[in-house]
């Protein structure tokens, strides 16, 4: 066990996965010369060399492109997104490309790719760079899409999306880069797709995060502990299989769920886990599914507006004791 | 750089034995069979959704595929029933994948714009415009990575030049110099809207010389002048590992799609029947019998046994069953 920030875990994922498998190579926007506009492909070029540290020019769509094409004929591409929001420029190869190709070729051909990758919401990046962009991934049948909350989550996700057989949506986050936490040193050290973690037992309320988010849901258990609220912290880790296995085992405990996410909430991943929970835990509700979520406009430029946006521990810790107060028990 | 290839390019003899005027006739009418019955088909509601035959720009896939290694990959638009049996496929499949059948080459699941064989080496069948060229230019990136020295054919229509991705496309290959060869059709109509009316720059080759790219404009109703200016193409990407681009002039002599089967709205029916005149079956058929290289018998036996195929073709997917309901979740991921 090591400690280390998010970045070097990812970056740490991409050297052993390279190491470990000579057809995996990267590409994307700056990242080989310039070692990544974040930095999470530091010194990969120096280490591995042009051929698989493949620096374009400003084409997402095209260079999607190259990363199917090669991953149809025995590559396996990291695709960098500069940002998840250029992502969209691509949008296309995503969905209609890399996400169908295995079953509009009857199983002939797969697409081994992981596109990687910050997104959600940043610091006044304002309309265009601060987005939650996992909701226009994770409609799609075919895609796998994670989003890794912690440094050991960062690497031991990367390190199986790399490995999948399969076109992998991995959205980082540029408020995350810099967390530190334990990684496992350990090469072989990978944590499947589609396995959610229990972050923290509780026994009154589930509430249900991922990046970001997850933190300011931990700080408000730790202050609901106080009020004598036990608050369950469930992270999906994978969205796309979602793990409701997971979720609704906590729910049967707790019987209360919150879902907290930074997106805008119409159609949102608090939506579809609501619709999970009542389909298969209605009995073992004792209240309705609450859902803080960010609000439903375009994220502001400036600070004030860009804070009334993004879900607010206070609302997180309202959501909370509504559903603790609610007379289903 | 680039020029401009007229017809019957290939002075004196034909350049080609008897053999491959064979092989070439064969090729072609077979296409030509099987979109007839594809049509038939479709009449007969054994076919659904879109239905785009390749009639008329026969001369294009066959005498680009004579020029490639079996080990060479091909990758199409939607209007690829041409490119996938000249690539090798076997009608039967192909055919079965048009009728939506369990023994289709993509066990139906991908249908007529979504003809996929990993035997031949044949990429698909991708139905949005543009979309399948950096695809292609993937695969000779993957081509120069491995230290293969296989190339990538990428066809695509007239309609493809002003998405964005063309242009990406040939600025990637160009700039990492890739072995790819991609060959417009230029049938002159992206579905109903002429060239004319759909680009700045009508000479579509000329965008191969903004890229750097060696570019040739080739009479695509002719089959040896493609395979003359195709072998040019091959053996640059090939040894050299440079794109080229290929403008190969062509008609459609059906409509857009069996929605529109005349393509009476945009076009004259004279000029119909005037390209009509420029078929290449019957040219190449006229040429190789009268320079003597195979005889009216020749002919007749080969049309014979290209009928015969189809109708085993026909035969075999009509007998072949719907694919099981279980097939609806199966292929989505692939298992470790």
């Amino acid at each position: 066990m090591a400690v280390m920030t998010y970045r070097e875990a990812l970056n740490l994922a991409l050297r052993e996965e390279m190491h470990r498998d000579p057809r995996v190579f990267v590409i994307g926007e700056e990242v080989g010369l310039y070692e990544g506009a974040y930095k999470v492909t530091q010194g990969l070029l120096k280490e591995f060399g042009p051929q698989r540290v493949v620096d374009t020019p400003i084409a997402e769509s095209g260079f999607t492109g190259v990363g199917i094409g090669a991953a149809m004929v025995g590559l396996r591409p990291v695709v960098e997104m500069m940002t998840f929001n250029f992502a969209l420029l691509a949008l296309d190869q995503i969905v209609n490309s890399a996400a169908k190709m295995y079953y509009m070729s009857g199983g002939q051909f797969n697409v081994p790719i992981v596109i990687r990758g910050p997104g959600g919401p940043a610091a006044q990046l304002a309309a265009q760079h601060s987005q939650s962009m996992e909701t226009y991934f994770y409609h799609v049948p075919g895609l796998k899409v994670v989003r890794p909350t912690t440094p050991m989550d960062a690497k031991g996700l990367l390190k199986s999306s790399i490995r999948d057989d399969n076109p992998v949506i991995f959205i980082e986050s540029e408020t995350l880069y810099n967390v530190k936490g334990d990684v496992p040193e350990d090469p072989e050290f990978v944590i499947p797709l589609g396995k959610a973690i229990v972050r923290r037992e509780g026994t009154d309320v589930t509430v249900i995060a991922y990046m970001g988010m997850m933190y300011r849901a931990m700080e408000a258990a730790e202050e609901l502990e106080k009020e004598g609220i036990s608050v369950e912290l469930v992270d999906p880790r994978t969205l796309r299989p979602m793990d409701t296995e997971t979720i609704i085992g906590s729910v049967r405990k707790t019987h209360r769920v919150v879902v907290v996410e930074a997106g805008a909430g119409f159609a949102g991943m608090g939506s579809e886990i609501a619709a999970s929970v009542t389909e298969q835990a209605f009995d073992d509700l004792d209240a309705p599914v609450e859902r803080v979520t960010g609000a439903n406009a375009p994220m502001p430029y400036a600070r004030n507006l860009e804070k009334l946006k993004t879900p607010s521990k206070d609302k997180i810790l309202a959501a909370v004791r509504r559903v603790c107060n609610a007379n289903g028990s | 750089m680039a020029k401009t290839l007229t017809r019957n390019a290939t002075s004196g003899g034909l350049g080609v034995d008897v053999g491959a005027a064979k092989q070439l006739l064969t090729d072609m009418l077979l296409i030509r069979r099987f979109e007839e019955k594809a049509a038939e088909g479709y009449a007969l509601g054994k076919i659904g959704g879109f239905l785009h035959l390749y009639i008329g720009e026969e001369a294009v896939a066959v005498g680009t595929t004579s020029m490639l290694r079996a080990d060479d990959f091909a990758i199409s638009a939607y209007r690829e029933h041409g490119h996938c049996l000249a690539k090798g496929s076997d009608p039967k499949r192909v055919m079965a994948e048009l009728y939506g059948r369990r023994d289709g080459l993509s066990k139906g699941k991908g249908g007529s714009m979504h003809l996929f064989d990993r035997s031949t080496n044949f990429l698909g069948g991708h139905a949005i415009v543009g979309a399948h060229l950096p695809i292609a230019v993937g695969v000779g990136f993957a081509i120069k990575y491995q230290g293969g020295d296989q190339v990538i054919v990428c066809y695509f229509g007239d309609g493809a030049v002003p998405e964005g991705e063309f242009h990406e496309s040939m600025n990637l290959a160009a700039l990492w110099k890739l072995p790819v060869i991609f060959l417009c059709e230029n049938n002159r109509y992206a579905m109903g809207t002429s060239v004319e009316r759909a680009l700045a720059q009508t000479e579509i080759w000329k965008f191969g010389q903004t890229y750097g790219i060696p570019a040739e404009r080739v009479d695509g109703m002719d089959v040896l002048a493609i395979r003359e200016v195709l072998g040019r193409a091959v053996t640059r990407a090939r040894q050299q590992k440079t794109p080229s681009l290929i403008e190969a002039d062509t008609y459609r002599f059906r409509g857009h799609s069996m929605r529109d089967p005349a393509g009476a709205v945009y076009r004259t029916k004279e000029e119909v029947e005037r390209e009509k005149l420029r078929d290449p079956i019957v040219l190449f058929r006229d040429r190789v019998i009268a320079v003597g290289l195979l005889s009216e018998a020749d002919v007749r036996a080969i049309e014979k046994d290209v009928n015969d195929r189809i109708d085993e073709a026909v035969a075999f997917a009509d007998a072949s069953p719907e694919p099981p309901g279980e097939w609806l979740f199966t292929d989505i991921y692939k298992e470790a």
